[in-house]
């Protein structure tokens, strides 16, 4: 798998014709939903990519004229830039609790947030599990990197035992810092959650299986079923201290140990009788 | 005596050591000395620079907004801090990075191709050290074994290996100043 | 440092309250980064317990704590917000041990509910603020626009913290010793107030080469577990009967005057001087050097540092004002010293004001251009 097909965010299955210099064609194009802006991140760093599937799901669904985009503080502090939705620049972890209120005031918005770990995972926690416990009709797109990367590679809820960070010098310890968290776990067992997946972005094939997931977690907030959560395993090749590659194939054989892929929740195509949505919140506001 | 001194270039290229040498210098050589290095957005990736200022009097700003002495490592940093030298003050430029001259006549301008003098020494990381010596040649303060014992100290004690090398390197630097300002213009 | 009292019939500085660093122990000096020199001078002052949630411009404390800490058998903890931090140190303290959080401007902004019970409840710790350019999340540039929120409570009810300036980076080793030791003797938290420059500048300072083993402070009100101490203890902020709150809110009113005696402030050149110059931390540094370039030029301007901003030396400040023709504020904020300066001053001679915003430290030409074209122009607000 080639990291520069993945880094533009190409299906590797796809086998649309080579092309030549004498007889371009455009095979591929920066989303509508995006600017032209030149990104902030440094060499490898998925968060570009994670960017361009979210800018191709808002073009997919024609989102984009009523689509508010809550962007968290951390490396992808400046994802408004980004994007050419309507956008807020919550504070630190606030992300939910700012998208509750967006959604709830007109749901016929379609409201995203964009978080980091540390921002959704620690100093967010509770925002981030009451949002799911009330059911709020917005989608959260999660990128676990294990790391603080903004503000100089930390310790992260999510990061590994045994991983070296500024804060954790020896190695991530259990025994004082505990187990790192599972998201997509531990919301699992709230009835507000529509949809709860992990996927890693290792791959072009995954980033496949990445678009799949958003789409449904798109769907459970369109079709008003709750919660929509897609986990992405990022990579931060700075502050792990690797190159781009070493650093997608790390997601490959160890993250995932931790971190199992997979859908954990989806009452949006509900398999079996358990996964019933939610009955719909009373939305007042605009469009009363 | 007071030097404000400000060294910039691209990052990677070893300028916030330089400036921690420099300041490291000046204190073993009795000076006040402070060093700051610059920082913000344009860190990642981009230009990196840092102030440091020696005295024989108690420093009040760390930062200063001329200087007497700007080494500048690569040309951004000259087009951006050539202006910035006091009359009467000095500029130092990596040639081997830097293809224009400076056009200010109140100033003293020497060009020391660090990187190609550090590649005769077989080691293309000294570049910036190369440039550091080349102050000796402009600046009497601090000593010259004030520079070596802060290499001593700083590098020394993660690399000992890569002392030997840096001491040249100081040498080198200092060597094509002089032979710079002692040669008729 | 010729650093002064308030009141001349105080004891010494030095003697009175002695930062532990500052003891005739063995000492190298050596280049010290600001945020180092607080974290190492909070460990040489006796810190048992650090709580924080990293955030920039500081994050070098927490870092070096995570090693330095445990290493000693001391605790580390990062928490998962800085309102957890500041919980978990309303915690330590209540159990009697020397504890501190630090941050910067945003993480103490969320720090301000847990500060406001640590004053209710008369508890000892010590909360390290390296401020940084806001409102909101503005940027990692140095500032001083967390003065207001640090020197008149900043959370709820009636409360002060002590606050504590330091301008170089052997006061950053200094401080944490005596802020401990502040915090304990009035049971009130206190504030070091840096900023983005004197967190990440580099400057010789004299640190100790052992550190001391820990003094344990008698603190007979700690919920230690009761032991065989006859009463029980409680930790707590609630007073639900009015007169009681209200004899509560007295006590904590005294201790603040008596911590009057603690006012600490460094003056340079006031002697002869006809304009003063009053600044604290980084501003006062590109203040000395505006005044040493003013005196270059003929003009008799002094400079005054408060080193303690809360208790403030409005005292010198006064007299000082009788003696000069105008007194000029500097600060990295759109005014909020000056306003202290102005009680102080009452009137007696005018006061004029310059700040810089955003997390610019302007350069010393500038601030003396400013005072140059100012002078004779009075009082403006
Ligand atoms: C209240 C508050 N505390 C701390 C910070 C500093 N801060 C900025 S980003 C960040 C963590 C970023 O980590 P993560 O959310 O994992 O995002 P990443 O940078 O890894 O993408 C922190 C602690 C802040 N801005 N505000
Ligand atoms: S620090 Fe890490 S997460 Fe942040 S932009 Fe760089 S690689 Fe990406
Ligand atoms: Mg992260």
């Amino acid at each position: 798998m080639s990291i520069e097909m993945a880094m533009m965010g190409k299906a590797s299955a796809d086998d649309r014709p080579a092309t030549t210099c004498d007889d371009v064609e455009c095979v591929m194009a920066r989303p509508a939903s995006m600017t032209d802006k030149l990104m902030h991140y440094c060499p490898g760093c998925t968060h570009g990519i994670i960017h361009r599937l979210v800018g191709e799901m808002i073009d997919e669904f024609g989102l984009l004229d009523h689509t508010v985009g809550v962007c968290p503080v951390g490396c992808s502090v400046f994802a408004y830039e980004y994007f050419q939705c309507d956008a807020i620049e919550a504070s630190h972890g606030r992300a939910p609790a700012v998208a509750t209120a967006v959604k709830r005031t007109d749901s016929s918005r379609f409201v995203f947030t964009y978080q980091g770990d540390g921002d959704l995972a620690s100093i967010g926690m509770a925002e981030t599990i009451h949002a799911a416990a009330r059911g709020e009709r917005i989608t959260i797109f999660f990128v676990n990197n294990g790391i603080y990367g903004m503000t100089g590679g930390q310790m992260a809820p999510t990061s590994l035992i045994g991983q070296k960070t500024t804060t954790s010098p020896s190695g991530r310890i259990a025994e004082t810092t505990g187990m790192p968290i599972g998201v997509c776990e531990l919301l699992s067992s709230l009835k507000g959650v529509a949809y709860l997946a992990r996927v890693p972005i290792s791959s072009p094939k995954n980033i496949n299986t990445a678009r799949k997931y958003m789409r449904k977690a798109i769907r459970a907030q369109l079709e008003n079923k709750g919660l929509g959560l897609v986990e992405f395993l990022s990579t931060c090749p700075v502050q792990w201290a690797m190159s781009p590659i070493a650093a997608m194939k790390h997601i490959d054989n160890t993250v995932i140990k931790t971190f199992p892929p997979g859908v954990f929740v989806d009452r949006v195509d509900p398999v079996d009788a358990t996964s019933t949505p939610m009955p719909a919140v009373a939305h007042t506001g605009a469009e009363a | 005596m007071k030097n404000e001194v400000l060294i910039a270039g691209f990052g990677g290229q070893g300028i916030l050591l330089m400036g921690r040498l420099l300041a490291e210098a000046a204190m073993k050589d009795g000076y006040h000395a402070t060093w700051f290095p610059s920082y913000g957005p344009e860190m990642r990736g981009g230009t990196a620079n840092c102030t440091t200022i020696f005295s024989d009097e108690e420093i009040g700003s760390p930062i200063a907004a001329c200087y007497d002495i700007v080494i500048a490592m690569n040309q951004p940093s000259l087009e951006r801090f050539g202006p910035k030298v006091r009359p009467g003050g000095h500029l130092l430029v990596n040639s081997s990075m830097v293809p224009i001259k400076c056009e200010r006549r109140d100033i003293q301008c020497a060009y020391v191709p660090a990187v190609t003098i550090a590649g005769q020494m077989a080691q293309e990381r000294v570049a910036n050290v190369v440039m550091l010596g080349s102050l000796l040649g402009i600046c009497p303060a601090p000593i010259l074994s004030a520079y070596e014992e802060a290499i001593r100290s700083i590098i020394g004690v993660k690399k000992p290996e890569l002392v030997k090398i840096n001491l040249d390197a100081l040498a080198a630097g200092r060597a094509a100043v002089e032979e710079q300002l002692c040669a008729p213009v | 440092m010729s650093a002064t009292l308030e009141h001349p019939g105080a004891k010494n500085v030095a003697a009175e309250s002695e930062p532990r660093g500052t003891e005739q122990v063995a000492g190298t000096k050596r280049l010290v980064k600001g945020n180092e020199a607080l974290a190492l001078g909070a460990v040489h002052g006796g810190l048992e317990a650090f709580f924080g949630y990293p955030i920039t411009p500081q994050n070098e404390i927490p870092e070096i704590l995570s090693g330095l800490l445990p290493s000693l058998g001391r605790v580390f903890l990062q928490a998962e917000s800085e309102v957890a931090s500041i919980n978990m140190v309303y915690g330590a303290s209540a159990a009697g041990h020397r504890t501190m959080t630090s941050s910067s401007s945003p993480g103490i902004s969320l720090m301000m509910e847990g500060l406001s019970y640590i004053a209710g409840a008369r508890l000892p710790c010590v909360i390290i603020n390296v401020m940084r350019g806001g409102p909101g999340l503005g940027n990692i540039a140095p500032s001083q626009a967390d003065y207001f929120q640090a020197c008149k409570g900043g959370g709820h009810g009636d409360f002060h913290s002590l606050v504590l300036a330091p301008w170089n980076v052997q006061e950053m080793f200094e401080l944490p010793a005596l802020a401990f030791d502040l915090a304990d003797r009035y049971r009130t938290p206190v504030f070091i107030l840096a900023d983005a420059v004197l967190g990440s500048m580099l400057e010789p300072a004299v640190v100790p080469d052992q550190i001391p083993p820990l003094r344990k402070v008698s603190k007979e009100w700690a919920t230690v577990g009761r032991g065989r101490r006859a009463v029980k203890n409680v930790v707590n902020s609630l007073y639900l009967d009015p007169e009681v709150l209200s004899a509560h809110n007295e006590t904590l009113q005294s201790t603040y005057r008596e911590a009057r005696r603690e006012i600490r402030y460094d003056t340079r050149f006031t002697d002869d001087a006809e304009i003063l110059l009053v600044a604290f931390g980084i501003a006062a540094r590109v203040g000395l050097s505006a005044v040493r370039l003013l005196r270059k030029q003929g003009m008799r301007i002094g400079l005054l540092r408060p080193i303690t901003l809360f208790p403030f030396p409005s005292d010198a400040i006064k007299h000082l004002a009788k003696q000069v023709r105008q007194t000029f504020v500097f600060e990295l904020n759109s005014g909020q010293m000056v306003e202290d300066v102005r009680l102080a001053v009452n009137g007696i001679s005018p006061v004029d004001f310059y700040g810089r915003m955003g997390g610019v430290l302007p350069g010393p030409e500038e601030l003396a251009e400013q005072i140059r074209s100012r002078i004779g122009r009075g009082d403006s607000l």
